[in-house]
């Protein structure tokens, strides 16, 4: 789909800072079973992406990423 | 790419909330090399872009690395480094290893469960502090109990061995700390939680921290011990120090106290804000890496083998958001690093937001009219451990 995006958590370097569930609430959780950041939406809608990339931004771990 | 010249390490403030004098003209242009007084040499990096290099970069490790006066007169630290459960001390996977579970245990939706228990403990020692009446001392009426409340409920830890956390903390915070006194509290800290453990082990609980460590993970009693008390060293000095600094930067800018008090809902994005600004006129030298290889940070070689400090100063970066020497309450959150950055980014983070965030927001809501009662420039500041913050904060209402 043109212009569609593709949210990405890499867990195997998550940390589970939860920084990605700050800054975009809607789009990430922590998984109960681990703390490890899920997301909920990965291909969220464009009201969501600053949000998201903020999400990218703040993650300590580095390991949330945006694909436009 | 000529090594900068090595020059000492300052402490001296001109005013007890701005950074150390001289510090920031000393790291303005990038990496430079600076001795501390007990004979530790590292460089001292202070740009955003190169801090948040230094924390998330795995050729820097962080083995006997913590703050450069977090050390015995001898220049070793004074925990020691193959310590089992040093989560500050290992990198890569056996630092996961420990920080994983933890960080379960401090999940934001965890966190969020526990607001109302905050609010009302926050809202007890406010009414304390009401019919007591003015002066007070917002530190030992709030700042202080606060925070250490908190931490114990949360590991399942009775709160009467109170002093004994604050004990240790000095100790494993202390400037040129002594080695024998902190084990000896250690010590006598785990002969009071060894106890807690085999109980929660035994009912096999996972509903608090220790019950999570002893039922929900492969630690070891030695390393769950240890975690334990670096958890509650930690949730003693941290967050009271910050909210009675939020509280004095906020008396000393009443414009923008004034934006809290019209808005207290924006206790959030605010205390952000406070975080970012507080840490970094902090300024002076935090946590500190050892390089494992050559690295190139802001157009500096690091030799392998080099220390290297991270400068609190990277948060009044422009890098980081437009005037951002400036207190702004009404700007969105930015990507601060009051929490630092990296795999070992604050684990408490997320209950040190919920602690500000309430504490703040509750006590300028109770008592609108709160002022110091001295001046804030005339109080006195504790500067013995690489935690600074105010002693003692006596306002009136």
């Amino acid at each position: 789909m043109p212009g569609s995006v593709t949210v990405r958590i890499d867990q195997t370097g998550c940390i589970g800072s939860g920084q990605c569930v700050l800054a975009a609430p809607d789009v990430f959780d922590q998984s109960d079973d681990d703390g490890l950041g899920i997301v909920l939406i990965p291909e969220p809608s464009a009201d969501l992406l600053p949000g998201v990339r903020d999400a990218v931004e703040r993650c300590p771990a580095q390991v949330v990423s945006l694909e436009e | 790419m000529t090594e900068a010249a090595v020059c000492p390490v300052m402490h001296e403030r001109d005013h007890p909330l701005q950074p150390p004098v001289g510090f920031a003209e000393a790291v303005s242009d990038g990496p430079v090399k600076m001795l501390w007084p007990n004979g530790v040499e590292a460089w001292v990096v202070s740009s955003y872009a190169g801090v948040r290099q230094v924390l998330s970069d795995p050729r820097f490790s962080t083995r006997k690395g913590g703050h450069p006066e977090m050390r015995t007169d001898e220049g070793e630290p004074v925990v020691d480094a193959d310590q089992p459960g040093n989560i500050n001390g290992i990198d890569g996977e056996a630092h996961m290893r420990l920080r994983r579970p933890l960080a379960r245990g401090f999940m934001v939706k965890r966190m969020n469960e526990l607001r109302p228990r905050i609010q009302q403990i926050v809202d007890e020692h406010l009414d304390v502090m009401e019919a007591k009446g003015a002066p007070a001392d917002l530190v030992g009426s709030l700042c202080l109990p606060l925070p250490s409340l908190v931490i114990a409920e949360l590991l399942g830890v009775p709160p009467e061995h109170q002093e004994l956390f604050q004990a240790t903390a000095r100790e494993m915070f202390g400037k040129n700390g002594s080695k024998d006194e902190y084990i000896a509290h250690a010590t006598k800290l785990g002969e009071v939680l060894s106890p807690i453990v085999a109980e929660k082990k035994a009912a096999g609980t996972n509903d608090d921290m220790i019950g999570l460590m002893a039922n929900d993970t492969d630690f070891s009693m030695q390393e769950l011990i240890f975690l334990c008390i670096g958890l509650l060293a930690a949730g003693h000095e941290t967050t009271s120090n910050f909210l009675g600094l939020f509280t004095l930067h906020l008396f000393e800018q009443p414009d923008q106290l004034e934006i809290l008090r019209r808005d207290p809902s924006r206790a959030d994005v605010i205390v952000e804000e406070l975080m970012r600004y507080t840490v970094g006129q902090l300024g002076g030298v935090g946590i500190t890496r050892r390089a494992t290889e050559d690295v190139e940070v802001d157009g500096v070689l690091i030799k392998a083998g080099d220390w290297v400090s991270v400068s609190l100063l990277a948060n009044l970066d422009e890098e980081l958001c437009p005037r951002a020497e400036e207190l702004d309450l009404e700007r969105d959150a930015v990507s601060h690093l009051g929490f630092g950055f990296g795999p070992h980014q604050c684990l408490g983070a997320n209950l040190a937001r919920a602690e500000l965030q309430i504490g703040l927001r509750s006590l300028f809501t109770r008592f609108p009219n709160l002022r110091p009662a001295v001046q804030v420039t005339e109080m006195s500041y504790r500067n013995d451990m690489i935690t600074y913050g105010a002693a003692a904060i006596p306002v009136v209402w």
